[in-house]
């Protein structure tokens, strides 16, 4: 088999990694396939489709109401995939990893749900309440139907977690900038590059991170650091304004993720110009 | 009569924290390393002289303990047949069981040098208990709670702000006790450093519902000797109220290995299971994860939670303690139901007949011990745990019988 799409994209000599999030479904399931190819339009180099859940308890308000909304468009896991097979149909390249809580996939039965994700079209799947710890029950059905299962890594994830974490992990590492929920404030460049640089010690896996990236400058901070930058809330906010006129929102979308592209593909200042 | 089959309670829930398929610690793993702080720091605690003698000060002269037993004389006649008795964690400091816990628990804060509490709340008891305990030892305390429970559990509301808290109505979701967990997980992972999250009920990710439990253990403990004195043996039979399952575990888990004690865990019927609008995931959910444990959850075809409907705001809960829902499957403890119609009968009897409110959540216990009493017949003992006391509810009674107290 070839590298999968998630290697292609974190091979080495590519562009640095921007990863878009949305929530599936939000403002409705019929928007989600255009928002995608927007996306990749904006120069999304992997997709992030967030599965709406009831109780999402690691995400902000933001990403809480985007699920409510979701949820209330008739948006089910079915949906997703559908939604994912579709994308897939104008798109074969770009990864796209799927990004939800436990229950749901449980309530599905985690081999069920792989197998229907890997036929979709899915890359990968990062389960946010499912820590290393209780992994062992699900990482094979995953790893059988061929998808990266993608792992979580935060300020507080000690040396040994870390290596712990990296040895179950493939595609990639989701390093979460901040102790906080989704779409918090304040991310601090200089303390996540102190993180990256003990992570990196440890595995080779690529890093992207997440949570707290809200602008161009940041995503162009982090991305000097990461091998990725994800982008959520930032995002999703646009789709909350906006979800009253959901055409607008392709070219809104591709257009801030453009300022992102474009500042994260800027030459890296030289030592002497940092801000 | 010893049972060789049945296993020994005392070593549950096993290093993982689970209790057969259900507990873990499903959450992001920003809590992870928190989760296993806790872990080893309680592991030390449960046994420094120093700390128990401390929580059992706080119990004997802070709470009032050991609660009594009584003896529910006229119920007793009136349902003709065994006996009931009533322990009563009414009569607790702020009105409650869940003041045994949030003693407990602030300690552990308070020896790891934590300055701020968190809770979440669903009928309030919990929030007054955290918001009672912060005042005393000092702590800034921020309590959660869905803005539906707000509005229906006014006065604990008032008291909690009077006690110094914050009180934070929760809007998201179904506006009940499930988001006000949620937003409860939400601040802990932002404030993680300075701040404990105290559970109110056994559920959670470990070590969680294994030390809300140890907490309110002290409940069965007490029964076991009060029983032997005023029965002069162990009752045939326990029943309590199962929200998240607090007071029942509390009241269950020293007897367990009795298997000559019976054990009932009354859940919200709300308006009766076959309805679909209740609270009684054990009786009619199926095992998922839900706040970072495994256990029975109420939720859609799509594993989605679904709101739940009890008369009682502390049993409007989708989800139960892990605990529970293993001592469900392995047969030890029988789950029931009671509805909201049998909890206000229940609730009128005890105040009428005994002179004691109970609290809607305790009034379902008592709903089935009627049931349950001339079943067993005459001289059968039944201990029900009257965990609250029903003053906070006195609104939404009088709202039914459509009276305005304002």
């Amino acid at each position: 088999m070839s590298a999968s799409r998630l290697a292609r994209v974190f091979a080495a000599g590519q562009r640095k990694a921007l990863i878009p999030f949305i929530t599936g479904g939000d403002p409705s399931p019929l928007h989600t396939v255009a928002l995608m190819h927007a996306l990749v339009g904006g120069g999304a180099d992997v997709i992030e489709l967030g599965m709406p859940f009831s109780d999402p308890m690691a995400d902000g308000p933001t990403i809480q109401l985007a699920c409510e909304r979701a949820l209330a468009a008739g948006t089910t896991i079915s949906r997703i995939l559908e939604i994912v097979a579709d994308f897939r149909r104008g798109n074969g390249l770009t990864p796209v990893v799927l990004m939800g809580y436990l229950n749901p996939i449980e309530h599905r039965g985690a081999e069920t749900f792989a197998t229907q994700a890997k036929a979709a079209g899915v890359d990968g799947v990062l389960i946010v309440d499912l820590a290393i710890e209780e992994a062992p029950e699900f990482a094979p059905a995953f790893k059988r139907a061929g998808l990266d299962l993608i792992f979580l890594i935060a300020p507080t994830s000690t040396p040994q977690r870390i290596a712990a974490i990296a040895a179950e992990a493939s595609g990639y590492l989701y390093y979460v900038s901040l102790k906080g929920v989704t779409g918090s404030a304040a991310l601090d460049v200089d303390s996540v590059a102190t993180k990256l640089a003990e992570i990196r010690a440890i595995t080779t896996l690529p890093i992207a991170v997440g949570f707290g990236i809200r602008d161009a400058t940041t995503a162009a901070a982090v991305g000097r650091i990461a091998d990725g930058v994800v982008v959520g809330s930032a995002l999703v906010s646009e789709v909350e304004k906006h979800a009253g006129t959901p055409e607008v929102l392709p070219a809104l979308l591709r257009d801030k993720l453009k300022a992102m592209r474009t500042a994260l593909d800027a030459p890296i200042p030289s030592p002497g110009s940092q801000s | 009569m010893a049972d060789d089959t049945s296993p020994d309670y005392g070593n549950f829930p096993d290093a993982r924290g689970h209790f057969g398929p259900y507990g873990g610690r499903f959450v992001a793993e920003t809590l992870m390393e928190p989760l296993r702080q806790l872990e080893e720091a309680y592991a030390r605690l449960k046994n420094d002289p120093a700390f128990l003698a401390e929580l059992d000060r706080d119990y004997t002269h802070y709470v009032g303990r050991p609660s009594p037993l009584y003896e529910a004389e006229r119920l007793t006649k009136a349902w003709g047949g065994a006996t009931i008795w009533l322990k009563r964690e009414d009569l607790n400091h702020t009105g409650a069981h869940k003041i045994n816990n949030t003693i407990g628990q602030a300690l552990l804060a308070k020896h790891l040098g934590k300055t701020r509490i968190i809770a979440e709340t669903g009928a309030g008891q919990h929030g007054v208990a955290s918001a009672t305990i912060a005042a005393r030892l000092g702590l800034k305390c921020v309590v959660y709670m869905g803005m539906d429970d707000v509005q229906r559990q006014s006065p604990n509301v008032y008291r909690m702000k009077l006690l110094g808290a914050t009180v934070v109505p929760v809007t998201s979701g179904t506006r009940t006790l499930k988001d006000a967990l949620n937003e409860a997980l939400r601040d802990w992972v932002t404030n993680v450093d300075d701040t404990f999250y105290v559970i109110g009920t056994v559920a959670g990710p470990h070590p969680y519902p294994m030390l809300v439990r140890d907490f309110n253990s002290i409940v069965g403990r007490e029964l076991l000797t009060q029983t032997r004195e005023r029965i002069g043996r162990l009752p045939d039979a326990l029943v309590a109220c199962v929200g998240g399952g607090s007071n029942a575990i509390g009241m269950f888990h020293p007897l367990l290995p009795h298997p000559e004690v019976a054990m009932y865990g009354v859940e919200a019927g709300g308006k009766g299971v076959a309805t679909g609008e209740h609270a009684a995931p054990l009786s009619a959910g199926k095992p998922g994860v839900l706040h970072g444990n495994r256990t029975y959850v109420m939720a859609d075809d799509d594993g989605q939670i679904i709101g739940t409907h009890s008369i009682s705001a502390g049993l409007d809960y989708p989800g139960v303690g892990p605990e529970h829902a293993w001592l469900k499957d392995i047969g030890r403890v029988n789950y029931v139901d009671a509805t909201d119609d049998e909890c206000m009968e229940a609730f009128y009897e005890c105040t009428r007949r005994e002179g004691i409110i109970p609290a809607l959540e305790s009034a379902h216990a008592i709903a089935y011990a009627k049931k349950l009493a001339p079943k067993l017949g005459a001289g059968k003992h039944i201990v029900v745990n009257l965990s609250g006391r029903g003053d906070k509810d006195i609104f939404t009674i009088a709202q039914r019988e459509g009276i305005s107290l304002t």
